[in-house]
């Protein structure tokens, strides 16, 4: 509890906070989906986690936001412990999660979603001011603010899903496959996009099966399979790496 | 048109308005946390005993008696939820509906026992207004204005409040709010006193209407079942309509037949609607 407020008054850089994971065991019941995972984002730095479908990928993100608990291993971001705070304490640490198919409020219009984005007390604050700015980012939503988010196209609904998870102010954004469904123009828009918010200096984790683009827009990425890290380095060394070109580069 | 027909058609219509509130609060319930309050009825029939109890043997004024009657039967559903709706979240529908019905006897029993089974009435009215060539009954009409600004509150706290949008959210994907900052617990317990203070503004509309006894929620509680399932269980807009459909209905019956013609008339045409339109009559 008071680690918890400890966090939210302390003066913290827009940018801070590293996130840490070492040894994360979890599944789900019965099943085992990860198996010893360690992995590092630092400030600043956007990383990818790439991997074929079943790979552990999703439920990697699902383990940072404490939405399944791992079963052994550390997490830890900024310095906290993780293990042990609530799901929805996390948007107000910072650490907001845009999760696999969007999951948007399809019944609420657009600016309804942005306000669900805007629930944790310290967010309310500054609804107006954050929507404005997801606005700014996301022209496209502001004309479709009393839309239903259900009826927009898939890569406008991406959009507004972004700009929801933006609406804590968060120091790290964790993606789970934004081009999923999506037209390969809109892929390429939303990859702008990506490249945008971490020019702004947000952090970013993005889990994708897309691997020849999102190694376009990361700085490292690791390879999962099978619940393990195959391989990790920068993107520019796994792009060039023979084995991952012939996996997932189609390369030859 | 015949002026009996008009004023029975009238009155279906504030009837209606005051079935529009069980129906709103065990939608809400039923949208936000996914189990059915059975016993929702009786919540109602306590709090008319409350207000009936603080009015007539206390002789507190009516309106301090009305505005304490809804935080009561809202910290009753808030007590419901914790004690009996929680601990069965994750158990199957059917023991959830044994167990809320299961109150539903503790209430009657309970009531029993505190005030025996006789009818208990506020022996309060007001007097009946001509309007054209109908009466109307200057209570009912109280009673249906009350319940509309119940309604109205009710829209704009889901509309315009965080917590309200929330709600609306939860009903939609509940896993995906933790993500969001929200802490489903926490709205399932909002979502049980809202409904619970439905149920208690209810009580005070119907107080005046109805004498009071422990049974006295089966004269509106299955009709309210029936005004969820038409207008589809968990869809606010869909009951809050069916609330008056069904008021015209029972009220127009019962001025070609009887009472309980009228219920007779009210059921056949639920039987079917349902199965004309199993999810409601105004699933989209």
């Amino acid at each position: 509890m008071s680690a918890a407020l400890d966090t939210r008054a302390a003066p913290q850089s827009p940018s801070g906070g590293t996130l840490e994971l070492s040894g994360i065991h979890a599944g789900y019941g019965d099943f085992q989906a990860l198996f010893g995972i360690s992995l590092r984002v630092e400030p600043g730095e956007a990383v990818g986690v790439v991997g074929p479908n079943g790979a552990g990928k999703t439920t990697l993100l699902r383990v940072i936001s404490g939405l399944i608990r791992p079963t052994a291993g550390t997490l830890r971001f900024g310095g906290q412990d993780l293990a042990r705070t609530p799901p929805h304490q996390l948007p107000a640490l910072g650490i907001a999660h845009v999760p696999e198919n969007r999951r948007l409020f399809p019944h609420l219009t657009v600016e309804e979603n942005l306000k669900v984005g805007a629930f944790s007390p310290a967010a309310r604050a500054h609804f107006a001011e954050r929507r404005d700015r997801v606005y700014d980012l996301f022209p496209k939503m502001k004309q479709r603010r009393h839309q239903l988010a259900g009826t927009m196209s898939g890569g406008e609904q991406q959009m507004c899903a972004i700009g929801r998870a933006l609406m804590c102010a968060p120091r790290i954004l964790l993606l789970d496959e934004p081009s999923a469904g999506l037209a390969p123009i809109v892929v390429k828009q939303v990859f702008d996009l990506v490249r945008r918010i971490r020019e702004e200096g947000l952090t970013v984790l993005i889990v994708e099966q897309n691997v020849a683009q999102v190694l376009r827009v990361v700085d490292r990425a690791y390879v999962l399979e099978t619940g393990r890290v195959a391989a990790e380095g920068r993107s520019s060394e796994l792009a060039a790496d023979p084995a991952i070109r012939r996996s997932y580069l189609g390369g030859h | 048109m015949d002026p009996f027909l008009l004023e029975a058609i009238v009155n279906g219509i504030l009837l209606g308005g005051v079935f529009a509130l069980p129906a709103l609060g065990l939608n809400l319930v039923f949208g936000v946390v996914d189990v059915v309050w059975l016993c929702y009825a009786e919540l109602v029939m306590v709090g008319m005993y409350a207000v009936w109890f603080l009015y007539t043997q206390l002789g507190w004024p009516l309106p301090l008696a009305f505005g304490a009657c809804l935080p009561v039967v809202a910290l009753l559903g808030v007590l419901l939820h914790l004690l009996v709706v929680r601990p069965l979240l994750a158990a199957p529908p059917i023991n959830q509906v044994l167990a809320t019905g299961g109150v539903l006897f503790l209430l009657q029993g309970a009531m029993t026992l505190i005030f025996r089974t006789d009818f208990r009435s506020l022996g309060v009215d007001m007097p009946p207004m001509e309007v054209g060539e109908i009466f109307v009954s200057g209570t009912k009409l109280a009673a249906f204005c009350a319940a509309l600004l119940g309604a109205a509150v009710l829209w704009a706290f889901l509309k315009f409040t965080y917590v309200g949008t929330a709600i609306r959210a939860i009903a939609r994907d509940r896993e995906v709010m933790p993500l969001m900052g929200v802490d489903p617990q926490r709205i399932y317990l909002i979502a049980s006193a809202v409904g619970g203070a439905l149920a208690g503004l209810a009580a005070c509309l119907l107080v005046v209407q109805l004498d009071v006894h422990p049974f006295v929620g089966l004269s509106f509680g299955p009709i309210t079942f029936m005004i969820c399932v038409m207008g589809g269980l968990g869809n606010m807009l869909g009951g809050f309509l069916a609330a008056f459909l069904m008021g015209i209905i029972v009220s127009v019956g019962g001025f070609w037949g009887t009472t309980e013609f009228s219920y007779v008339v009210a059921f056949g045409f639920f039987i079917v609607t349902i199965f004309a339109r199993p999810r409601g009559l105004f699933a989209r």
